[in-house]
């Protein structure tokens, strides 16, 4: 086009334009009109988008700020270690373990379908593991984890592990689990944890639990949940749109949980759980001095491993539906007619409100009548105790002595007694689910039942059975109460805290019971030789377990009726079911001139406290004298 | 080679305009690296479409202006036809029918609209005298009208309302009396608020074009949807202060919370790295642009000249009005880049092809001044 000539497109330019004198007119028109375009125009139009940019920029400037720090920073949890927790000799009952998993990130997989396949040749994949895996995997980002497999086995990840470069994409991670080396051995004293369900989550601090995974379900685990968690740590992360974490910013490290030292003796409670195995029944031994609980035992037990991730459906139903009900904690749940293990806090009763003297003497022929009744009150004996003082009333377990201790001293007097030994209301021992007992009063009596009280019950009331339930951890407490002469402790699981980082120990607080005050101390000694010579005595009722005895103890056996056997009937074990059999009980402590270990024995349907629940407590006892106790 | 008398020495090169629209280019291609997430690839595409369009400026800037007026008439019939031929056989994109597939290439006919349409009014009014009269006023603004309309119906609101605007600049440069200026404008407005507040709307808007006008009014009321993309838009402009967030270091782009952050977006990117400062800055450069343009204009000998080079500077303005204020929450979001900063091959060509336009009608005045 340059090849034109200039000349010839200047005339058929100026020939196009026809009114040549105008255009000196137009061009100032269009000039006017270009300057008000770019005066009025441009310039107001590019000061109103500087007017809108100082808005957002410098007005609204920390308003955005704040969004697009909120767009692009997350706060992460991260979970605290699980305090452990270890009996008082530093042996490890509850510890943390890595568990480990299988995750795959699919944004890395080139060949899904293929991959499976290979894994699933290396190591078990179930059919329900591919379904949780696909569903998953359709709700989640394609570069985060989705778990394949959980709780591998050491064979499976040093399987994997060798050949794990041959799968990109696919991950081997560790994540804390709780872990009880030794499995059933105080199993129901240390309860478990379990997955946080629903009901829990709306109790918690939902931030602090933000990242932990598990909760203690019952025992100590549960009871001391708020120091065994620790505190939520957090992190500061830049993610993406997609939530992709790009960096970490900043970081607060989590504080584990406290570690705890219990009281217990994991020996002792071993032996112990050894001694009761294949029967129904429970244990509790307590430090009379402190209140540590020694030993806590209840039969049958569990492994309480198996609910840290959950138990397929049919071990759940095999635990929760068996007859002899290895989930249910019986030395704190369950409540048993205490029989005749409370007579020597019956006696102590008459002779502090004066209603007896330790002197006083009562005619046993075997049986015992209410006034102006016809009903005989059976003591055990049928041929009776004749003459027996509170002494060896509490030797020999007589009955109708306490008949008719109870029957003076009427029932509210009673019960306001026994309540001052840890009866009838809950000890307060550190585990969660501990039941109360039952010391009957007239009130009480027409709240629940809506009738009077009759003068019978009160008797049978002041042999330990009818009405009056109790836990075996409160007989632990009261037998303690019993051995300190008034001044007892609450019963404590927990010995030490620890701070795992700083490793500082910290003793629990333990509450000094209400001590009980006689108005005078040597009735303790009354009491407390009547048990005496339960042991020691010739006539005692445990006289069988006082036999080379190196130590001096203290005992009460008691039987409790599980069936209410018929005027003049006789109670035949033989004839019997064994689940109607009687509950075999024993209460003691020992040594008794400065007492070391009380202890409360119960065997559901054991038939006889002497033969069944006494010498268990002996061989108990003599493991904590020679072999523990001696070592501190 | 000789030089002659007929070819320019600077080959009709306004000097002044170049260095503004090469500023331009290298502001784009700065923030297009920080946005596209430091990627050389796009970087490199970029750079290919800013070639080619100079080179098709430079080309343009060859042509004389009695030459475009000559061939005017045959564009617009051509991109006339090819209108309709998308309505009937146009491509489907994005819920809107605006391509023309050609086999090895997919094309835009409105783009080229937006040059054609001044270049047909300022050829109507080229040989006519100014002001003009109401008859050919009315004929003016049938020629404007028709391919708006077809625009409009791909749907494309966005460029049918440039293509219009552009069109109307012409004739307000061509000295329509300012009564009808302002009758017009009110009566627009009136049409507007008829068609907004009645149930008209729904005869005359698109339901996804009433989403954009609602979101306009109350970005939050849809944040995940239609909303999203003003708020963060907004927030990316806001955090960005006075200073900006730095080079590479704006958190909104490179997180990938601002959507369309290397095309219609783009603004908001350079906001929130060089701050209010930045801005200010970029705008500095577009009103010297625009400034320069106009010059160009009052400068042209003959009218034909005086009203295309009007016509495409101020074109280029509404761009820059029009994506601006959108990205910054203003007006609604219509899909319009910002021009020669955006990514995007079809809006760079067409917008250096008006300044070759414009820099052709500067050259032939200098020539006749020598």
């Amino acid at each position: 086009m340059s090849e034109q000539s200039p000349l010839k497109s200047q005339k058929s330019h100026y020939s196009s334009s026809m009114l040549l004198k105008n255009a000196i007119a137009e061009s100032r028109l269009f000039n006017d009109r270009v300057l008000i375009a770019w005066g009025l125009v441009i310039c107001m139009i590019v000061l109103i988008l500087i007017g809108r940019m100082f808005h957002l920029q410098v007005l609204s400037y920390d308003h955005f700020t704040t969004l697009s720090e909120r767009n692009r920073l997350k706060i992460l949890p991260i979970p605290p270690t699980r305090g452990l927790i270890y009996d008082r000799n530093g042996i490890v009952l509850a510890k943390n373990l890595p568990s480990y998993t299988l995750e795959i990130i699919p944004e890395k997989v080139t060949d899904l379908d293929a991959l499976l396949l290979e894994l699933q040749q290396q190591i078990s994949i179930s059919e329900s593991d591919l379904k949780r895996f696909h569903r998953s995997r359709k709700r989640t980002r394609r570069f985060k984890r989705i778990p394949l497999r959980f709780r591998l086995t050491q064979r499976e990840v040093a399987r994997l592990s060798v050949r794990i470069h041959e799968f990109p994409g696919v991950e081997i991670n560790a994540t804390l689990s709780r872990y009880y080396p030794l499995g059933e051995i105080g199993g129901h004293a240390l309860g478990y944890v379990g997955r946080i369900n629903e009901q829990e989550l709306k109790r918690l601090d939902v931030s602090d639990y933000s990242a932990t995974q598990y909760i203690g379900k019952t025992g100590i685990e549960r009871y001391y949940e708020d120091e065994l968690h620790g505190t939520v740590g957090f992190q500061q992360v830049e993610t993406n749109v997609r939530g992709r974490i790009l960096r970490v910013m900043e970081r607060q490290n989590p504080v584990p949980g406290k570690n705890l030292y219990l009281n217990m003796d994991i020996n002792l409670q071993r032996f112990a759980e050894r001694l009761l195995a294949g029967e129904r029944g429970a244990l509790v031994a307590i430090e009379p001095a402190t209140g540590g609980v020694l030993a806590l035992v209840s039969t049958p037990g569990y492994d309480p491993n198996l609910f840290v991730n959950g138990l397929d459906h049919k071990t759940y139903q095999q635990l929760r539906l068996s007859l002899d009900r290895p989930l249910f904690n019986r030395a704190i749940r369950g409540q048993y007619p205490p029989g005749s293990t409370i007579k020597p806090i019956v006696g102590l009763a008459g002779l502090e409100y004066g209603v007896r003297q330790a002197g006083t003497r009562t005619w046993c022929p075997g049986w015992y009548k209410l006034p102006k009744q016809s009903h005989k009150y059976r003591d055990w004996k049928r041929s009776g105790h004749g003459h027996v003082s509170f002494h060896q009333s509490v030797e020999q377990s007589c009955d109708v002595y306490f008949y008719d201790l109870a029957h003076d001293l009427g029932i509210n007097r009673l019960s306001t007694f026994l309540q001052q030994f840890g009866l009838g209301h809950p000890t307060e021992i550190d585990i969660s689910g501990e039941l109360g007992g039952l010391i009957p009063t007239r009130e009480w009596k027409e709240r629940r039942y809506g009738t009077a009280w009759y003068p019978g019950e009160t008797l049978i009331a002041g042999i330990g059975q009818g009405f009056v339930l109790a836990t075996p951890v409160q007989l632990a407490v009261s037998t303690a109460t019993l051995a300190m002469r008034g001044k007892a402790r609450q019963p404590r699981l927990v010995f030490m805290t620890e701070d795992a980082e700083q490793k500082q120990m910290q003793p629990t607080t333990t509450k000094t019971l209400k001590e009980i005050q006689l108005k005078n101390p040597e009735y303790w000694d009354d009491a407390i030789g009547g048990m005496e010579a339960v042991v020691h005595g010739i006539r005692g009722t445990a006289r069988r377990q006082g036999k080379d005895l190196s130590y001096h103890m203290a005992g009460k056996t008691g039987t409790a009726q599980v069936v209410k056997i018929a005027q003049d009937a006789r109670y035949d074990a033989d004839k019997l079911d064994k689940k109607y059999h009687d509950h075999a009980l024993f209460v003691a402590f020992a040594p008794i001139e400065k007492p070391e270990i009380a202890i409360a024995v119960l065997v559901e349907n054991g038939g006889s406290g002497s033969r069944t629940a006494a010498p268990i407590a002996r061989q108990v006892i003599d493991y904590y004298l020679e072999e523990v106790s001696r070592n501190y | 080679m000789r030089v002659s008398w007929k070819v320019s020495p600077t080959l009709n090169l306004d000097i002044p305009l170049l260095l503004g629209l090469f500023t331009l280019s290298g502001i784009s291609l700065a923030v297009l690296y920080s946005a596209s997430g430091e990627s050389m690839a796009i970087l490199i595409k970029q750079s290919i479409r800013l070639g080619i369009g100079f080179f098709v400026m430079l080309l343009l800037a060859q042509v004389r202006s009695q030459q475009l007026m000559r061939w005017t008439p045959i564009f617009y019939v051509i991109g006339m036809a090819m209108l309709v031929a998308v309505l009937l056989v146009g491509t489907v994109g994005k819920g809107a029918q605006r391509w023309l597939d050609l086999g090895f290439m997919r094309f835009q006919p409105s783009e080229i609209m937006k040059v054609i349409v001044p270049l047909t009014i300022a050829w109507y009014f080229a040989d006519k005298p100014l002001p003009p009269n109401y008859k050919r006023l009315g004929f003016a603004l049938i020629l404007i009208l028709i391919p708006t309309l077809l625009i409009a119906k791909q749907p494309d609101l966005g460029t049918s309302l440039l293509i219009a605007a552009s069109g109307i600049f012409v004739l307000l440069l061509a000295g329509i009396p300012w009564a009808l200026v302002f009758g017009a404008l009110l009566a627009g407005g009136g049409a507007v608020a008829a068609v907004t507040l009645t149930p008209l709307r729904e005869y005359v808007f698109h339901p996804y074009q009433w989403r954009r006008i609602q979101t306009l009014l109350n970005p939050e009321s849809d944040p995940l949807g239609s909303g999203y993309h003003i708020i963060q838009s907004k927030i990316a402009i806001g955090s960005g202060g006075l200073y900006g967030k730095g080079w590479l270091n704006g958190t909104q782009s490179h997180l990938e919370f601002l959507p369309e952050r290397s095309t219609d977006f783009i603004f908001a990117v350079l906001s929130e790295e060089f701050g209010l400062m930045g801005v200010i800055a970029l705008l500095m450069v577009y009103v010297f642009i625009i400034t320069r343009g106009l010059y160009i204009a009052t400068q042209a000998q003959g009218i034909f000249g005086k009203l295309v080079a009007g016509s495409i500077t101020l074109t280029f303005f509404v761009y820059i009005f029009v994506n601006i204020g959108m990205v910054s929450g203003l007006l609604p979001v219509v899909g319009l880049p910002l021009p020669l900063i955006s990514y995007g091959g079809t809006s760079i060509v067409s917008i250096l092809s008006g300044f070759g336009i414009l820099m052709g009608v500067h050259a032939h005045k200098r020539l006749l001044s020598e």
